[in-house]
């Protein structure tokens, strides 16, 4: 961590930026925020360890709007975004001086409590070279988890270590990967319709339409989103009825189709827990399967399948056909 | 003060729901939020916050005003019917219960809001005691005792056992209706004592607890509103709705039209202060940035409910917007950071 502060101040202090973005150390040990640096002081705040899970990308179409270069801590993960914002004319690749950081996971303490874990004083081994355990000091007693247990599920099925854009690389990134990405997309694949859709409802109806996921998700960077717009009758606060939550989500899903990087902020933020990313990573198979693989983000140039036409492509026919 | 074995909590459960609707913490894809009571419900009296609070059974999220309807050429209107049957709270907090006393002072002052009036008087509130608090909770620092719910039954769960005591004429009437299920409990004021003890003990080691509001209320609008902490604090606001849609005092709602095969639906649902088309007019809107969205949730809960209800701060330290903002902010990081840095410009 303290190298990520050294090369931060030097940037500043020789002039290539303007401002850090980092995250600033929380008053819980699982609670940092995303925050901005300008001073050689307020880096007595800044922190970077397993709880730094928010993507930063997002900040950037903020950031690209103000005087000067933004120095940005992106983790692998996070690099599929910018590039995605990039190729979107979102962000400005002259307003950022990305340092891709190291990761070995982020940890999610909603996992941390599932163990019955309660009261939390002090998390140990959270850092980027710390050990695979953590050690949790509540007012309950000691206790200690592995560190891959205690990780958001997006982890384990991790995209790879590999930093998609960057202007240097500080930190080494740890394997954590342990399942197929698309496993869970299969288990909802074998269940009947019927099935599916009271998984679906039994998840959606959880919703409380707090708009966290689309807020927090690089890919829904309208300036004005039809959820909000006063002038038509899609701007619902609350499910009307039982059709609304699904609505909402399923709109969103479509409208992200084919530019998700599948960062998985949307089910990391979500109050209730929802698995919102098995929306996006059904239509990331489905792109898979009838275009070939194709990774939202892994640059910044390439075409989208849905936005590119080739005389190969499947036909609508296809996907009516097989269901 | 009356026992019953926790083990048979679901007979006095079905015998509740028997005679009334009966609304507790309950699992369902694996989130804790109060619902009606079913035979197969998964209860979780264990939760100390559930996602939501229990609000919604006296402000739900969404209902409907009324119904306009078009017949032949007469429009009807048809108002929702008012809430006129008896039901249960069951596993309440001691904060969740002042919750619903901030709520009481926005909609039951004139103009007092029927709607809610009509629930309020129907609904009995039990609340259990906080057997043990989380790094989270802050409700000491707003004069709430986790130890002693202040609710129409107060509850302790302690041992196998779950200690009863009605504290109102509601909770009275509640009691008699179960009473073959309850066991008058002997000597319990002794183990309720204690439990309460042990739970003042677990408060003063909490991170929260001694949290200072020296310098918030009802007089401070001008230095807090002023103040330039708010330029650095609401940078990683998102402007989603968590924070107010898992408080248990956020009042704020629209009123909308929704257009159905048969008719209007005039329905309200809860509103948020961080959307950006809240309290929009015709004239346009008065907050338009995120910062200013930001300062006005804390100003509203520490500064101007105060200073138009006697001192009483619309914030009740549940922590719940501690544990689910998605950018780690909250109402303590606020407090905290205008202590640390003055804040207001005659500081």
């Amino acid at each position: 961590m303290q190298e990520l502060i050294t090369r931060a101040k030097e940037l500043l202090a020789d002039g290539t930026a303007a401002r850090v973005l980092g995250w600033r150390r929380g008053d819980l040990p699982y609670n940092p925020e995303p925050a901005f640096f300008e001073k050689e002081e307020d880096f007595d705040q800044f922190v970077y360890d397993g709880f730094c899970g928010a993507n930063l990308s997002k900040m950037m179409i903020e950031a690209s709007k103000l005087e000067g270069k933004t120095v940005v801590f992106l983790k692998p993960c996070d690099t599929y975004s910018f590039n995605q914002l990039l190729k979107e004319h979102r962000v400005d690749r002259e307003k950022a001086y990305i340092i891709g950081v190291g990761c070995r996971g982020k940890l999610d303490v909603e996992k941390i409590r599932a163990q019955g874990i309660k009261g939390i004083q002090e998390i140990e081994g959270t850092e980027l070279d710390g050990p695979e355990e953590l050690t949790v000091k509540t007012i309950y007693g000691d206790q200690t988890v592995s560190y891959a247990s205690a990780m958001l599920g997006r982890c384990h099925v991790c995209k790879g270590k590999e930093h998609r854009i960057y202007d240097e690389i500080i930190g080494e990134s740890r394997e954590t990967k342990d399942a197929d990405r698309f496993d869970e997309v299969r288990a909802i694949e074998a269940m009947s319709p019927e099935e599916r859709f009271a998984y679906f409802k039994k998840e959606l109806s959880k919703c409380i339409r707090c708009n966290a996921c689309r807020n927090v998700c690089p890919a829904c960077s309208c300036r004005k989103c039809v959820f909000d717009s006063t002038k038509f009758d899609s701007a619902q606060k609350a499910n009307v009825d039982s059709f609304e939550e699904k609505m909402f989500h399923v709109i969103r899903a479509f409208h992200v189709a084919g530019r998700c990087t599948d960062c998985g902020e949307c089910s990391r933020v979500c109050p209730q827990g929802i698995p919102l990313h098995l929306f996006n990573r059904k239509f990331i198979k489905d792109i898979d399967e009838l275009y070939g693989e194709y990774h939202a983000g892994e640059d910044a140039e390439s075409k989208s399948p849905l936005t590119d036409y080739r005389f190969e492509d499947a036909e609508p026919g296809i996907v009516g056909e097989r269901g | 003060m009356y026992k019953i074995a926790k083990n048979d909590l679901r007979a006095l459960f079905r015998a509740i729901a028997g005679e009334r609707e009966l609304y507790l913490p309950v699992k369902t894809a694996g989130q804790v939020n109060f619902a009606a009571w079913e035979e197969d419900a998964e209860v979780s009296l264990d939760t100390l916050k559930t996602v939501k609070s229990p609000k919604d059974a006296f402000f739900p999220q969404f209902e409907t005003l009324y119904m306009c309807r078009t017949e032949e050429k007469k429009l009807q209107i048809q108002p929702q019917a008012l809430k006129d049957k008896e039901f249960v709270v069951f596993g309440m907090r001691a904060c969740d219960v002042q919750g619903v006393k901030v709520l009481d002072k926005v909609f039951l002052s004139d103009p007092v809001d029927s709607y809610y009036r009509a629930r309020r008087e129907h609904g009995i509130l039990v609340a259990i005691a906080c057997h043990e608090p989380e790094e989270s909770c802050f409700c000491k620092v707003f004069g709430v005792d986790a130890a002693e719910p202040d609710a129409d039954v107060a509850a302790w769960m302690i041992g196998e056992d779950l200690i009863w005591k009605p504290l109102t004429e509601k909770g009275e009437r509640l009691t008699e209706s179960v009473k073959e299920l309850l066991q008058p409990a002997d000597g319990a004021e002794e183990k309720v004592q204690k439990e309460q003890e042990q739970i003042r003990a677990i408060l003063e080691k909490l991170p929260y607890t001694h949290l200072s509001l020296e310098g918030w209320n009802g007089d401070a609008t001008d230095e807090k509103f002023n103040s330039p902490v708010w330029e650095t604090l609401y940078k990683p606001c998102l402007g989603c709705g968590t924070c107010t849609f898992v408080c248990p005092t956020c009042q704020c709602y629209d009123i909308k039209d929704y257009k159905t095969a048969d008719g209007v639906q005039r329905y309200r649902c809860w509103d948020s202060c961080m959307y950006s088309d809240f309290t929009l007019m015709a004239g346009g809107n008065n907050r338009t940035t995120q910062l200013q969205r930001f300062r006005q949730r804390f100003m509203h809960k520490l500064v101007y409910f105060p200073a138009n209800n006697e001192g009483m701060y619309s914030c009740v330290g549940c922590g719940r917007c501690v544990e689910k903002c998605p950018s780690a902010l909250n109402i303590v990081k606020v407090i905290k950071a205008f202590e640390k840095q003055g804040g207001g410009e005659n500081v």
